[in-house]
């Protein structure tokens, strides 16, 4: 059985080296994104333990662990571009600017939460931010990103669209493909490839070997990414999102990475191998962006300061979550029709 | 007044839609070059271009979640689900993304996108080519159903679909495409409202589609009998208007509803419903007429005792009324 690279290769690792010359980026603008991504690391242990204190209902699908893909996809985005996410969308939401405070009252199902509480944590919408929305069913997110892109080739902009390894079997994908290439769509489609679909290893049930190379059928450009390692991802989308905003159409990256969570709330994730996910865990994302910027100069307490101001930020918008109002269903019951 | 045919009535609602809004867009299969598979959108791709009108892969799923994704980035799209039956296939983004939208993204925005098919048996087309799918979507909230009978109803409903800001799915009858009739006094119809068509003082007979010109034979059929029928044409089924039914029976206390489709989990069945609710002290009787719980057969003779036509309405009527034929 097929299993996930847990090592960057070679050739990976150059194309990273070459990506941070050529980008010509100063550390402080990676130490921003490393703050972006120790929000999401952050938001995601407080989600875990407000579900564990009864404050977060239903279930959570948690993303720490995958914080370089959207951190680094949305790196390469304008603040007016598309984003559509998936369940386990809370990254992708925190990477493309919506308030940690709102997305933590929408969790806690409060009327300050970005959706006013009617839309939990697997359909949270902040269009003001460019978040077409999060969808709780797999393959959902392809297609919003599609018609996204329809709007943005006609109005300028670009769509990614965030998606699981799980999705790539779904006619979403197949369908979406297809149509992004036949009319040139400005979309970049984001593969979160875990390596496995809800609890099922992906190798088990997909034919043909890597996502990336599903593209090709469609005569669409893609690549295979390291999702642990926020420079190519970065790298990646500043070229798919360079093709997309030039008019030369769809790009798909495979970003290989990896959830420190089980699949939801109800999974301990134990159909993984513990040398797996020892593995994984020794490829942490953050541990990977903070010794890279040691390495760059960076210093040790201008890391922790970000570290600290990331948390107090994440310990008052939890504060103020807790503290907001549940909606009144008297007067938040809502319309059925607009107009 | 000139004479207008239903599909012409079709085209000239999306023609005239997208050159009044720069944000229609309309794509469908073979809706382009060829015009619609029943010819009901000729020349709008050649006289509105390709941005505007175009052809799409044979791809329900991918067309109908790519229309929501752009009709919450802002453009307004009609799409063409070429068979009603086909429906089942873009299901997830209509019922799940759609339908859904504007109160889970707490009112962010809403979802301006039209969904037309062509529907309806009567054509042997055989089981898989002639559904009306609006029971497949009755109980989505959040979405309108659009059911015209008559050409200026089709343009005029079709319109207010368009300019409509929430999803409408919009059903046009196969055996109705041929029709003729006036064109409309009004340029929009309101979606949700129900049209009295025949008046009468014995019974209300309530019905959609192609469902309403035979309810309307079955009334000339049964005046003959010296029965007076009302003839409700219901226009939309969702949201459906039940008080232009319960005004109607309150003059009349007799209510059928004909429906061409099964009864269980039918519209009519839910207006029978609601009219009971409201209406229980207006009633001498009510009953249903809709087709065998069967999927509908193809060869001609079991296609058309399938469907609940003129003569099966008026014989209906006739025997719940305990009228013998004149």
């Amino acid at each position: 059985m097929a299993r996930a690279e847990t090592e960057p290769t070679g050739a990976a690792q150059e194309r990273a080296d070459a990506a941070r010359e050529r980008a010509g980026e100063s550390p402080a603008e990676y130490l921003e994104r490393y703050g972006r991504m120790r929000l999401i690391r952050r938001f995601e242990q407080e989600i875990q333990r407000l579900f564990l204190r009864g404050e977060v209902h239903g279930t959570t699908h948690l993303s720490a662990g995958q914080e370089a893909v959207p951190v680094g996809i949305c790196s390469a985005l304008e603040p007016s571009d598309y984003v559509a996410g998936t369940y386990r969308g809370h990254g992708h939401a925190l990477a493309k600017g919506t308030d940690p405070e709102a997305l933590a009252a929408e969790m806690l199902g409060r009327a300050t939460g970005v959706c006013g509480g009617r839309a939990g944590s697997m359909n949270v919408v902040d269009l003001e931010h460019g978040l077409v929305g999060c969808f709780g069913i797999v393959g959902g997110s392809v297609a919003a990103a599609t018609g996204a892109a329809l709007s943005a080739q006609r109005q300028g902009g670009v769509a990614v669209a965030f998606f699981g390894d799980g999705a790539t079997n779904q006619g979403y994908f197949h369908e979406c493909l297809n149509w992004a290439q036949v009319f040139d769509l400005p979309v970049v489609y984001v593969c979160e490839n875990n390596f496995y679909g809800e609890f099922t290893p992906m190798a088990d049930v997909t034919a043909g070997g890597e996502i990336g190379i599903r593209a090709t059928g469609y005569g669409m450009t893609s690549r295979v990414v390291d999702g642990n390692d926020l420079w190519a991802v970065r790298e990646a989308a500043l070229e798919a999102v360079g093709r997309a905003r030039a008019g030369d159409g769809p790009t798909l990256l495979e970003c290989q990475t990896y959830r420190h969570y089980g699949h939801s709330k109800s999974d301990p994730g134990k159909y993984r191998p513990p040398d797996e996910v020892e593995s994984w865990l020794a490829r942490d994302p953050l541990d990977l962006v903070r010794a890279r910027l040691l390495e760059l100069g960076v210093a040790e307490d201008e890391l922790a300061g970000v570290e600290s101001e990331i948390d107090e930020r994440m310990d008052r918008a939890v504060e103020a979550a807790l503290a907001a109002p549940y909606p009144d269903p008297q007067r938040d019951a809502g319309t059925e029709f607009k107009g | 007044m000139s004479e207008l045919e239903f599909r012409t009535a079709i085209r000239d609602a999306i023609d005239e839609e997208i050159e009044r809004d720069p944000s229609v867009v309309f794509f469908g299969e073979d809706v382009a070059a060829a015009g619609g598979v029943f010819m009901t959108t000729p020349g709008l791709h050649e006289k509105h271009g390709q941005e505007r009108v175009f052809d799409t892969p044979i791809s329900e799923l991918a067309m109908a979640g790519a229309a929501f994704g752009a009709a919450v980035t802002g453009l307004r799209p009609v799409i063409e689900i070429m068979f009603g039956d086909f429906m089942a296939l873009p299901m997830d983004s209509l019922v799940n993304q759609a339908a859904k939208y504007w109160y889970v993204s707490n009112e962010q925005a809403s979802v301006p996108l039209v969904v037309r098919s062509a529907v309806g048996a009567g054509g042997r087309f055989g089981a898989m080519h002639s559904q009306i799918h609006a029971t497949w979507f009755q109980g989505i909230p959040g979405l309108k159903i659009a059911a015209p009978s008559r050409p200026a109803d089709a343009k005029a409903l079709l319109k207010s679909a368009i300019r409509d800001d929430n999803p409408v799915i919009f059903l046009e009858h196969k055996r109705l495409y041929s029709v003729k009739g006036p064109a409309p006094e009004e340029e929009t119809v309101p979606l949700g409202r129900a049209n009295v068509v025949r008046e009468g003082g014995d019974i209300t007979i309530a019905s959609a589609l192609k469902g309403v010109p035979d309810a309307l034979a079955a009334a000339d059929e049964l005046a003959s009998d010296g029965i007076d029928a009302e003839v409700v044409d219901l226009r939309s089924l969702r949201p459906l208007d039940s008080e232009t039914v319960l005004a109607s029976v309150a003059r009349t206390n007799r209510l059928l509803v004909v429906e061409e489709g099964p009864q269980t989990g039918g519209w009519a069945a839910v207006l029978l419903g609601v009219v009971a609710q409201e209406g229980l002290h207006d009633l001498d009787d009510c009953w249903l007429l809709n087709t065998d719980e069967t999927p509908a057969p193809y060869s001609p003779t079991l296609e058309d005792a399938f469907l609940p036509g003129p003569g099966a309405i008026a014989a209906s009527v006739r025997e719940r009324l305990g009228v013998a034929a004149a």
